[in-house]
């Protein structure tokens, strides 16, 4: 089942582009940006797809870092998992960097400073999925709450700077945390592999509690209820394409190393009252998220309670893959599938967002008539991604919700399946209230600037992505289940009742 | 036997302890900086004590190697917190987040 | 000690002793560990190209996190000039500090400074030191220059200073990928030449790293400090006793 691939230099490509690029654009400045960005590109996409087809030929991709192998020294792995996020990394990052060029295009010298930021970003969202390697995580996800942290401050006023200080503040924290948590268990067995980890843990007290410090501090980085205090304002008053990358793309790296700890390395401690307990966090974050949501005056704070909605059903993935065997595939894939179709979905919302408040340069909902005249694509980006975030077909919104609902109804788990469901109507609550602003007539009084066509170009492309996300999920499922065994295999019966 | 090692692992969670409950009773964001620098020292700890635990096993050198890094991704974190704080003095004469619900200045 | 909010200082202390006493069991029901990990250390140490053994993890087993920490590192000097508003690449004091006693000392322990970097980088193949020991240094005779003010300040870093705050990375990463260029894997180097590499990277490292602490003192300071102009923001008295620093 794993392959070993020798020469291919795919895995490691991934992520020393981008951060070459940082360096690069940092070096250079202004000067050549857009050629930057569009060989780094290029070399990104032909490297994830040179690494897709020597998946779908070897299977599982392994490369020892160094030649040394784990445990002296650190292995980066592809399965289908690391390949799904880092297929939603390059398809939500290309289409954030085309917005950019667009969205900085009057404003050289936040412009200037965006893209090394963006850059090193990118590439810790790759070292992510591709590390199998604890404390390499830890600093992966140093390197990516920092970058995030810097994207939040860009915007250069005072409220920016405090959410960006209370995300440095809150992210630290989980660092910290998850840190702790390593650091007992390389004390417990010596090895920081995530493979030779999953080999010799067992589910002690002490591991036990290891792995809650790391859980708590990947839910704090997540934000999942009721560590959750950070993201609304960091989302809400970064810039718009940054928000879109926060809400889309860096959340979902945390979420991910959750999945991956629970599934493959210490599925053994997984009770009952722990799946159901972060399942129940997850309900109240759905709900609580939607009504918060609904009754916000700007837009991009009304989009960032929806990220701690999504977020909250994201985590239902655990409660519904750990309960029997039958169920786990179903939600696993449906839990990652989620996860993807938001990242597109809501950086789709917010650069539609974005758009339509540079037109109008207001940011409350109330003033957003008129929108639907000036900017048409915009306004149907957001609606189609609004389709998305609903859970409505077609999009994969729906996909991932149906996988969700399955998985909920086969093993008896209903209250869950009402979660779903009403959830959904929550959430068509609040993205109905700005479509229905943005069809009025616009005010005798309102003044409309041009914007630059690739921004709502980009929000439309992302917008369609999550609709066909809904109609061609064949490929992507499979990809997702024939390449994750680990998780799969993990997440059967070794699950422990209280 | 026990060796060295588990009493600097011990004094490690203690920092952690501390400085987990002087991060979240200061408003005081300069205080809470450093409560995390604690923390941190404190989580150091534990990483190269725990391997030391038993008497007689030889120093662990990745445990001192990865301190290293942890120490460095401190103090990058810690800098730019610390810009960030000054930068907000400036612009607001506050020395704590906006919203801020503990009293102390 | 001022008086904080009840319920948050008694919520805090519950949970700094819950986790306390939580992970000191957790730390003495540890079963004896069996590590197989200092064994291998030791076994490849002549491949790794240096003798010290935390440098060969490091900068060989474990290169990969020491590239990725030198970024971080890179990263937290961009964000901090990330949020400031764009300014010219010079300011002058308007009254640099003219304490005799800090110009002489400076003049004397900087040139002693920049050796004692030298030695710890060189050193740091086959006993304590290496590349961040040696930055620090050379970083904290940065500081004294900036403080005497033989070093002015600046808004934007110049093209120089670019480079120097890259050369670190860009270095480490190219010595990285070449080995990609052969066949080999990333970082794939063993003997002879794994000990050139790590003596370039780490020259590069050292240049960037004092680059870099360099660049967040002085890139940090507000621009009232930088500039030394009257103006101040209004604020409490408590703030009118810092800025006097």
């Amino acid at each position: 089942m794993s392959g070993i691939s020798f020469a291919a230099p795919w895995i490691p490509l991934l992520i020393l582009l981008p951060l070459m690029a940082g360096a690069l654009s940092f070096l250079f400045g202004p000067r050549g940006h857009r050629s930057l960005l569009a060989a780094t590109m290029t070399g990104i996409w032909f490297s994830l797809i040179r690494l897709i087809l020597e998946f779908e030929n070897a299977g599982l991709q392994h490369y020892p870092i160094g030649g040394w192998g784990a445990p002296l020294g650190i292995d980066l792995r592809a399965d289908g998992l690391s390949l799904a996020m880092l297929g939603m990394t390059a398809t939500v990052g290309s289409f954030i960097s085309l917005y950019a060029l667009g969205y900085f295009a009057g404003d050289e010298n936040r412009g200037i400073r965006f893209w090394p930021l963006w850059w090193l970003l990118w590439g810790a969202l790759n070292a992510v999925f591709l590390s199998a390697d604890l404390f390499n995580l830890y600093v992966t996800l140093e390197l990516l709450s920092l970058s995030a942290v810097g994207l939040v401050v860009l915007a250069g006023d005072r409220d920016s700077l405090a959410a960006g200080l209370r995300y440095l503040l809150a992210a630290l924290a989980g660092s910290l945390a998850y840190l702790m948590g390593v650091a007992l268990l390389y004390g417990a067995y010596g090895t920081l592999s995530l493979e030779r980890m999953a080999g010799l843990f067992r589910p002690e007290p002490a591991n036990t509690l290891a792995a809650s410090l790391i859980t708590v501090g990947l839910m704090l980085k997540t934000a999942l209820f009721p560590l959750h205090f950070w993201l609304p304002p960091a989302h809400g008053s970064a810039l718009a394409p940054v928000s879109a990358l926060l809400s889309g793309l860096v959340i979902k790296a945390s979420f991910y190393m959750l999945l991956r700890l629970w599934f493959e390395v210490f599925p053994s401690a997984l009770t009952e009252i722990f799946t159901q307990g972060i399942g129940s966090l997850g309900a109240i974050a759905v709900f609580a998220g939607a009504w918060l949501a609904f009754h916000q005056e700007k837009l991009k704070m009304l989009i960032a309670w929806s990220t701690v909605t999504q977020v909250g059903y994201l985590f239902l993935t655990f409660p519904l893959a750990a309960a029997s065997s039958t169920s786990a595939p179903a939600a696993l894939s449906g839990g990652v599938y989620l996860a993807v179709s938001h990242a597109v979905a809501k950086a789709a919302v917010f650069l539609a967002a974005g758009a339509m408040l540079k037109v109008t340069d207001e940011d409350r909902i109330d003033r957003l008539e008129g929108v639907g005249r000036h900017l048409p694509i915009s306004l149907f980006a957001f609606a189609m991604a609004g389709v998305s975030l609903m859970g409505l077909p077609p999009s994969g919104g729906f996909i991932a919700k149906w996988l969700l609902l399955n998985a909920a109804l086969s093993s008896g788990q209903w209250w869950w399946a009402a979660v779903l469901v009403l959830g959904g109507l929550a959430s068509a609550a609040y993205i109905f209230r700005v479509l229905r602003r943005c069809f009025l007539p616009p005010r005798e009084y309102a003044a409309f600037h041009p914007v630059p066509l690739v921004m709502p170009l980009a929000a439309l492309s992302l917008a369609g992505i999550a609709l066909a996300l809904g109609l061609a999920a064949a490929y992507p499922l499979r990809l997702l289940q024939t390449g994750a065994p680990l998780l799969l295999e993990a997440s059967a019966p070794s699950t422990v009742a209280p | 036997m026990i060796g060295g090692g588990l009493i600097y692992a011990m004094a490690g969670v203690v920092l952690f302890a501390i400085g987990l409950y002087g991060f979240i009773i200061h408003a005081h964001l300069v205080r809470r900086l450093i409560a995390f620098n604690i923390m941190g020292s404190g989580v150091f700890l534990v990483l190269v004590g725990l391997p030391q635990r038993v008497a007689g096993t030889p120093p662990d050198r990745v445990s001192e190697a990865l301190v290293l890094t942890g120490i460095v991704v401190a103090v990058s974190a810690t800098a730019f917190g610390l810009a960030l704080v000054r930068r907000l003095y400036d612009l607001t004469g506050e020395t704590r987040l906006p919203n801020d619900p503990r009293p102390e200045p | 000690m001022s008086a904080v909010y009840g319920p948050i200082r008694q919520i805090a202390a519950a949970l700094a002793w819950i986790l306390g006493i939580g992970l000191i069991a957790a730390i003495v029901s540890l079963s004896r560990p069996d590590f197989g990990l200092a064994q291998l250390v030791e076994a490849h140490l002549e491949e790794s190209g240096v003798r010290h053994p935390v440098t060969a993890v490091l900068l060989n087993y474990r290169g990969y996190d020491t590239l990725l920490e030198i970024a971080v590192l890179l990263l937290a000097v961009l964000g901090i000039l990330a949020f400031r508003p764009p300014g010219p690449a010079t300011i002058p004091d308007a009254a640099p500090d003219s304490s005799p006693v800090l110009a002489a000392l400076s003049r004397l322990i900087v040139p002693l400074i920049v050796l004692a970097a030298g030695y710890l980088l060189w050193a740091g193949a086959h006993r304590p030191g290496g590349a961040f020991q040696a930055g620090a240094v050379l970083a904290g005779g940065g500081v004294l220059l900036r403080l005497t003010g033989t070093i002015p300040s600046f808004e934007s870093p110049n093209a120089w200073l670019r480079v120097s705050l890259v050369v670190g990375l860009g270095v480490f990463l190219a010595v990285a990928a070449l080995p990609l260029f052969e066949g080999s894997r990333l970082l794939e180097y063993r003997t002879a030449e794994a000990a050139m590499a790590i003596l370039v990277v780490e020259s590069a490292l050292t240049v960037s790293i004092a680059a870099i602490l360099a660049t967040a003192f002085i890139g940090a300071a507000p621009p009232r400090i930088r500039c030394m102009s009257p103006s101040r923001p209004a604020h409490s008295a408590e703030g009118e006793r810092a800025g006097q620093s």
